[in-house]
C-alpha cells in the first residue's frame, strides 16, 4: 500500500511539476545547434546513421580545430521518433537554449513544414538539406529556409535525364513507360508535378502509384507494376517501405538496374534485407558513398581512435552516415561564412542566416575539408536557396554502393519557373510578401 | 477538517444542483480558473506550445469521446477521422470564406464533423461493443484516405498539407505563424471551458440520462421509452462535434499545419486511452486522462536531464516508453475506473480527515 501511495504521489508530482526548467548544458561562449534525431521508433534504422554522422563531424571540429574558428560547437540531441508533434516539442525546447539555436535541421519533411512558419518568427534558419518544402528554395519568399544542395523536383529531373542517358538520349524516352512509386505523404508526392511536366515534354507514359504509410503492404502496387511492365521505376519511399518494395521487385524478377530510388530510398538498410536480389538497384545521391575519403580518415583519427565516436566504427561510410557528415559540414561552413562578417563568436540565428545566404562552397574549399569528390560545390544566393546542384547515381553491387555516373545536371529551366509559382502560392498561404533581393547585401 | 461540508445547507434546488455543491470546491475551481487564465503571463513559450496547448486540445477530444464511449457506451475508434473532418472543413471554410470569424469556423467545422459522425453512427443501431469499434475503424481509415486522395480538400496543394492561415479575433492574431502562443492558449482554454460546461450539463440532464440508460442496458432503456435511434445518433453527432472542434483546434491552434498522417489511427487510440485512463463516464476524467498522456511522457523525457543524468537520447526514450507503459498498467490495476475515481476517493478521504472512522 505504501508503495502504491508513493507511486501515486510521484505521479501527481509529475503531472503538476511537469517539465521544469531545464539545466543549460551549453556555455554561452559556444555555438549551440539543436539536433532533432530519431534513434528509436520505426525509422530508427535510417535515423541512427544520420545522427551519428552529424555528431561525429561536430566532434571532429571540436577535437581537431577547437570548433569553428576557435568557437566550440555545443549540441543537444532531442528524440523525435520522426513524429511531427515530438519534433515541434523538441524545437520549442531547444530553440532558446544557451546562446539560442544557430540553426535547426528538422530531419523530416513533416517537421520541416511545421517549423517553416515558426522559425521565421523566432529568427532561426531552417536547413532542410534536400528535403522539406521544395517551394522554399525561392529565397525571396522564404528567407529563413534553405534546402540546398538540391530539391526533390530537381532530383526528379536529374533522374529523368539519367534515364534518358541510359536510353540513348532524352528523345528516346517517347513512349517509354515510367512508374513513380511514392510514399503517400507530402514528402512522397513532392516529385509528382515535376514528373508530370516532364512526361508531357518528353512524351513518356507516367504512372503514379501511391503506397500508404507505413508501406508494409505493397502486393497490389506490384501487381500493377507487373501488369504495366514499365521500362523504368522511380521510387520515393521511406523507412520500411523501401525494403518491402525492393523485395517485391526482386520477387517479380524486375530488372534491378532499371529501378531507381531517390536519396531517401537508397541506403544500406534498404537493400541489405533483400540480399543478392537487390544487386543492381540504383539510387540517387548528392554525395559519394563509402569511407574512402580524407574526411573519414580524419574522423577515424580524431574521433574514433580517441574513443569519442557516436556509433560503431564499422558503420562509418554508410550512405546515410555520409549524409549526416555532409549536412553537418554545410551547417558548419554556413556558420564559418557568417563569422567572416560578424566575428568569431557565438552567433545568433539571424547572423547564421546571413551565412547561409552567402555560402559559397568552392571545389577548393571542399578539397581543404577533405571532401574532394565527396560532394559538389554549392553557391547559395538570396533568390536561390537550392543551388540546384547536380545528382549522382550509385548502384548496389551486393556488398556496397558504388558510383555509376558522373554528376548529372538537373533541369533548372523546367524546375525553377514551376518552383517560383509554387513559392508565391505557399508564401501567400503564410501571409508572406516577396522581399527585394537587390536590397540585400 | 478543512474540506468539510458540515453547516452548508442547501435551501434551493438550484444550489443543490450546482456543479460544485461544496463551497470549498467552488473556491478551488475559481482559483484554478484564475490560474489557468493567468498562465500566459508567466509561462514560457515552450510550456504553452509544447505542453498546455496540446493538453487542452486533447482534453477537448477526450471530452468528445467520453460522451460517446463513457456515457453512451458506444465504443468508437473513429476519433482521428472525425477530428480530420473538423480540421479539413475548418481549413476549407476559412480559405473559401476568409471573412468568417475563426471561432465561427471552428463551430461550423464541428457541425460538419457532427454530420459525418451521424452517418457513421448508423451502424451502431445494429452492432454493439467490439463489433461497433471495428465499424468505426472503417470511418477512421476511410476519412483519412479521402482527405489524402482528393486534392480538393487541401486546395490542390502539391504537398497535401493544410496550413492554418492568419486569422484574428477582435483584432488579435489567433492563428497562423504570427499568432503568439499565449493568445492561442487562451482561445483553446476558452473553447475547452465552454464545451466542458456544455458537456457537464448535457450529461446530467435528460439527454445524458438517456445515454447512460442505453449504455447500462439498452433493452431496458427502450422499454422505459428511450428511443435508441435518436439517443445513439445524438451521442455520435455530439461526440463528433466535439472531436471536430478539437481537430480544427489541433491544426489551427497547435500544429499550424498538418498532413493526414497527423490524424491516423494512433490518434484515435491515444484519445481512447485518455478516456480509459482518465475514467469512462467522467468529465473530469477526460482532463485527467489528457494530462496523463500528454504530460507524463514529457516529464519522463526531461527527468533524467533535470536530475543531471546525461543519458543518451535513445536510451532515454526507451526508458520513457517502459516507464510510461508500466504506469498505465499500474493505474489500470490499482483503479480500473480511472484517475477520476482516484480523485473521488481522495476527496472522500479528505472529508473525514483528520478523524477517519
Amino acid at each position: 500500500m505504501t508503495v502504491k501511495r508513493l507511486l501515486i504521489g510521484v505521479l501527481a508530482a509529475a503531472v503538476i511539476a511537469g517539465p521544469t526548467a531545464w539545466t543549460v548544458s551549453a556555455q554561452p561562449k559556444e555555438i549551440f545547434i539543436p539536433l532533432l534525431v530519431y534513434r528509436t521508433g520505426p525509422y530508427a534504422p535510417s535515423g541512427v546513421p544520420i545522427a551519428n554522422g552529424f555528431v561525429d563531424y561536430f566532434t571532429l571540429l571540436n577535437e581537431r580545430d577547437g570548433g569553428i574558428n576557435g568557437v566550440k560547437i555545443a549540441w543537444e540531441e532531442c528524440e523525435t521518433q520522426y513524429a511531427t508533434d515530438k519534433g515541434v516539442e523538441c524545437y520549442e525546447k531547444l530553440k532558446g537554449k544557451a546562446a539560442g539555436a544557430a540553426l535547426v535541421n528538422p530531419y523530416s519533411t513533416g517537421i520541416t513544414y511545421q517549423l517553416i512558419p515558426k522559425a521565421a518568427v523566432d529568427k532561426v534558419p531552417v536547413f532542410s538539406m534536400g528535403y522539406g518544402m521544395t517551394a522554399s528554395a525561392d529565397g525571396r519568399w522564404f528567407p529563413w529556409v534553405f534546402n540546398f544542395p538540391t530539391t526533390y523536383w530537381s532530383q526528379a529531373s536529374a533522374v529523368i535525364r539519367y534515364i534518358g542517358q541510359k536510353e540513348g538520349g532524352l528523345d528516346q524516352l517517347k513512349g517509354k513507360k515510367i512508374v513513380h512509386i511514392f510514399h503517400n505523404s507530402p514528402y512522397g508526392k513532392e516529385a509528382n508535378p515535376t514528373l508530370e511536366e516532364l512526361a508531357r515534354k518528353y512524351g513518356f507514359e507516367l504512372t503514379l502509384l501511391a503506397v500508404d504509410h507505413p508501406g508494409q503492404e505493397q502486393k497490389s502496387t506490384w501487381l500493377q507494376v507487373r501488369r504495366l511492365n514499365p521500362n523504368w521505376i522511380f521510387m520515393s519511399g521511406w523507412g520500411v517501405m523501401n525494403q518491402v518494395a525492393i523485395k517485391e521487385a526482386a520477387s517479380i524478377n524486375y530488372p534491378m538496374d532499371h529501378f531507381i530510388g531517390n536519396w531517401w530510398s537508397s541506403s544500406d538498410a534498404d537493400v541489405v534485407p533483400t540480399g543478392d536480389g537487390a544487386k543492381g538497384y540504383i539510387g540517387a545521391t548528392f554525395h559519394a558513398p563509402g569511407a574512402g575519403f580524407k574526411i573519414h580518415q580524419e574522423i577515424f583519427k580524431h574521433v574514433y581512435d580517441k574513443g569519442k565516436g557516436a556509433g560503431e566504427k564499422g558503420r562509418v561510410g554508410e550512405v546515410l552516415y555520409n549524409r549526416g557528415i555532409v549536412n553537418a559540414m554545410f551547417s558548419a561552413e554556413a556558420i564559418r561564412t557568417a563569422m567572416t562578417k560578424f566575428g568569431n563568436k557565438p552567433l545568433t540565428g539571424e547572423q547564421v542566416r546571413w551565412g547561409f545566404e552567402n555560402l559559397n562552397l568552392t571545389e577548393q574549399r571542399l578539397d581543404q575539408l577533405g571532401m574532394k569528390g565527396f560532394t559538389h560545390p554549392v553557391k547559395v544566393t538570396c533568390e536561390d536557396h537550392e543551388g540546384a546542384g547536380p545528382v549522382m547515381f550509385e548502384q548496389w553491387d551486393g556488398k556496397k554502393w558504388v558510383l555509376v555516373s558522373d554528376w548529372i545536371p538537373t533541369m533548372k529551366d523546367i524546375v525553377r519557373p514551376k518552383l517560383e509559382v509554387a513559392a508565391v502560392e505557399e508564401g501567400k498561404k503564410l501571409g508572406y510578401t516577396m522581399r527585394d533581393c537587390s536590397k540585400e547585401k | 477538517m478543512i474540506y468539510r461540508e458540515a453547516g452548508q445547507f442547501k435551501s434551493t434546488y438550484a444550489s443543490d444542483q450546482a456543479i460544485f455543491p461544496i463551497v470549498q470546491d467552488r473556491w478551488i475551481a475559481l482559483v484554478g480558473l484564475a490560474a489557468a487564465f493567468g498562465v500566459p503571463l508567466v509561462a514560457t513559450e515552450y510550456w504553452l506550445q509544447a505542453v498546455l496547448i496540446p493538453f487542452l486540445v486533447y482534453a477537448l477530444a477526450a471530452l468528445g469521446l467520453n460522451l460517446l464511449t463513457g456515457y453512451a457506451g458506444q465504443l468508437s475508434l473513429g476519433t482521428g477521422g472525425f477530428m480530420a473532418v473538423g480540421a479539413y472543413s475548418a481549413f476549407k471554410l476559412t480559405t473559401a470564406f476568409p471573412f468568417l470569424p475563426i471561432i465561427g469556423v471552428f463551430l461550423l467545422a464541428g457541425l460538419a464533423a457532427a454530420l459525418v459522425g451521424l452517418l457513421f453512427g448508423i451502424p451502431s443501431l445494429r452492432i454493439k461493443g467490439f463489433y461497433l469499434a471495428v465499424a468505426t475503424l472503417a470511418s477512421q481509415f476511410f476519412l483519412v484516405w479521402l482527405f489524402n486522395k482528393v486534392a480538393w480538400f487541401t486546395n490542390y496543394a502539391s504537398s497535401g498539407t493544410i496550413t492554418a492561415p492568419p486569422r484574428t479575433v477582435l483584432g488579435v492574431m489567433v492563428t497562423g505563424p504570427e499568432a503568439r502562443a499565449g493568445v492561442r492558449y487562451v482561445v483553446a482554454l476558452a473553447l475547452v471551458l465552454v464545451f466542458a460546461l456544455i458537456a457537464k450539463n448535457l450529461v446530467r440532464g435528460r439527454v445524458g440520462r438517456g445515454w447512460m440508460a442505453i449504455r447500462d442496458r439498452d433493452i431496458a432503456a427502450e422499454i422505459i421509452g428511450i428511443r435508441p435511434l435518436r439517443t445513439k445518433l445524438l451521442a455520435f453527432s455530439v461526440s463528433s462535434f466535439y472531436c471536430g472542434v478539437a481537430g480544427a483546434a489541433l491544426v489551427f491552434l497547435y500544429y499550424g499545419s498538418a498532413e493526414t498522417l497527423a490524424f491516423d489511427i494512433n490518434l484515435s487510440f491515444l484519445v481512447l486511452f485518455m478516456v480509459i485512463i482518465g475514467g469512462l463516464g467522467s468529465i473530469l476524467g477526460s482532463f485527467l486522462g489528457a494530462a496523463f498522456i500528454v504530460l507524463v511522457p514529457i516529464f519522463l523525457t526531461n527527468m533524467p536531464e533535470v536530475l543531471g543524468l546525461g543519458l543518451p537520447v535513445a536510451l532515454q526514450k526507451q526508458l520513457e516508453l517502459m516507464v510510461f507503459g508500466g504506469l498505465i498498467v499500474f493505474f489500470l490495476i490499482v483503479e480500473p475506473h480511472g484517475l477520476a475515481r482516484l480523485w473521488q476517493i481522495a476527496k472522500e478521504k479528505l472529508r473525514l480527515w483528520p478523524f477517519p472512522h
